[in-house]
């Protein structure tokens, strides 16, 4: 990258890193809602 | 205004009376953090000359929000805020009482006390002057400001810090104008063009945010 | 004619309906996101010339600008539901504010620390107090505050509706602060650089950054949308289709 590595990496590696997680931490809300729904359901059960 | 607009303001102005060490508070943080600048930074005048408008008024910005949140959760705490809502006065009236009541009671002192603390940093006197005038136009905006701040955290634990951290953006303009006016002096500009856009915030701050204090303050007590 | 329309505007409204809507484009979204993606960098690390002045440090504004420009967007689109909520008080027009936070603040961050990295290089320091930067800086302070308040405040109604307050005033702040960062800096010299001063941009490095625009548009709206069918599940939890939903998925 023309001696610009560090910065150029630097800035996508730790975008990549963070709309990475993003979806992952939204799916796992989702999945941990969805859980404690069933969770719920079997206690009223 | 109706007559609950001087009922309010009277009555605030009461209790801060009665309660006058707790009035004064956020005078002697506002003394105690502007004393702390110098001795962070070096007493080197030159320096400290160029600190003194934004040391002052950032100050002074963060002594006005400290009494807020006791100003309405007093009120809030016994119930006579649902009072003065439900009683029909506009909350508009109520908001801008409040907001008078707590510039009469910190403001204006925070007007008088900073020019002295600008000599400390050793500040002309036409631009002490300038950050007199400054803070006349901008401690009112601040109160209104943080009258807003404090009835979106009525009542919440984390009321007080939470309240500084939403209204501080808000008041960057007002800083950033106030502090301008004292650099335009100081450099031997015309400091007119400060003043006018701190007077327009000021009227449009008049007229727009006890509206939205008034929402807020409907918001937390239903 | 009137009463039908307005019915269809609000039929995705309903909170189930939404849920399924979104249930099934997430996957599309995600698979456009990663189209655009793949487009946009292979056009701006192979296709886009080296600029003459900042060699290849300039690729940095291929995620700066479509980061800044997805903060900016989307505090409005929050700003915007949380209004619609309190003006027809519609709840998934709250849920939806509220998971747009998030993803804004993070593209906020993100177009600070891409636009540090793309300072260092050029300007030589990692941060320069120019109007946009600073400004985007006060953008996330924004972001913070709305998702500190409606956090802070445990009945949920009233979350909303304050979180809803404060958006649309820091919306309506934006262009003052805006103006007064920008008057503040043009008063104090010195700072004659300013993070606008972008290369003239060839079409290829235009189209790249066009294509990364529309990559994190897509982004947005699946991350958005999963985090909206997490919080409806939360929220109706007590009706009978989130019910039912929870019955079918053993």
């Amino acid at each position: 990258m023309g001696g610009y590595g560090l910065y150029v990496w630097g800035s996508y590696v730790v975008t990549a890193a963070f709309m990475l997680a993003e979806p992952w931490l939204a799916r796992r809300h989702h999945r941990r809602a969805l859980r404690d729904l069933q969770l719920r359901r079997e206690e009223q059960a | 205004m109706s007559s609950v607009f001087g009922t309010i303001v009277a009555r605030d102005l009461l209790l801060a009376a009665r309660r006058r060490i707790d009035a004064l508070l956020p005078i002697a943080f506002f003394v105690v953090a502007v004393s702390l600048f110098p001795l962070g930074v070096g007493p080197e005048p030159q320096m400290l000359r160029q600190m003194a408008a934004g040391v002052v008024w950032v100050c002074a910005l963060l002594a006005a929000m400290l009494s807020l949140t006791a100003m309405y959760g007093a009120d809030y705490a016994d119930g006579s805020l649902e009072q003065m809502l439900l009683s029909g006065e506009s909350g508009f009236s109520i908001a801008s009482a409040k907001a008078l009541a707590h510039w009469l009671i910190t403001g204006v002192p925070l007007v008088v006390a900073a020019p002295l603390f600008g000599l400390l940093f050793d500040l002309s006197g036409p631009a002490l002057l300038a950050l007199t005038l400054s803070l006349l136009l901008g401690t009112p905006i601040l109160s209104l400001l943080g009258g807003l701040g404090a009835a979106l955290t009525l009542g919440l634990r984390s009321g007080g810090v939470l309240l500084i951290l939403l209204i501080l953006p808000l008041c960057i303009p007002a800083l950033i104008f106030g502090t301008g006016a004292v650099s335009a002096v100081e450099s031997g500009l015309s400091a007119r063009a400060h003043y006018s856009l701190l007077g327009a915030l000021l009227i449009a701050s008049g007229l727009l945010v006890p509206w939205a204090t008034a929402a807020a303050l409907r918001i937390a007590v239903e | 004619m009137t009463t039908t329309n307005r019915l269809r505007f609000f039929t995705f409204a309903a909170p189930q309906r939404f849920y399924r809507l979104t249930g099934a484009l997430v996957p599309w979204l995600w698979a456009v996101t990663a189209l655009l993606t793949v487009a946009g960098l292979y056009v701006g690390f192979f296709v886009a010339p080296t600029d003459a002045t900042q060699g290849d440090s300039y690729r940095i504004i291929f995620i700066h600008v479509p980061a800044a420009w997805m903060s900016m967007v989307l505090y409005l689109v929050m700003a915007f539901w949380a209004a619609i909520g309190w003006a027809f008080n519609a709840r998934l027009a709250f849920m939806v504010a509220r998971a747009l936070a998030p993803t804004g603040a993070m593209f906020t961050f993100l177009a600070l620390w891409t636009g540090a990295f793309w300072g260092k290089p050029t300007w030589g320091t990692w941060w320069v107090w120019d109007a946009r930067l600073t400004s985007e800086l006060i953008l996330l302070f924004l972001y913070l505050g709305y998702i500190a308040l409606v956090n802070a405040i445990d009945d949920q109604r009233r979350a909303d509706l304050a979180g809803a307050l404060l958006a649309v005033v820091g919306a309506v702040n934006v262009p003052i602060i805006y103006f007064s960062v920008k008057w503040w800096n043009t008063l104090h010299q010195g700072a004659s650089i300013s993070m606008t001063a972008a290369p003239t941009m060839a079409s290829t490095m235009l189209t790249a950054m066009l294509l990364m625009t529309f990559a994190f548009w897509a982004y947005a709206f699946a991350v958005v949308f999963t985090r909206t069918r997490a919080i409806v599940l939360e929220r109706e939890q007590h009706t009978e289709w989130v019910g039912s939903l929870a019955a079918a998925k053993r």
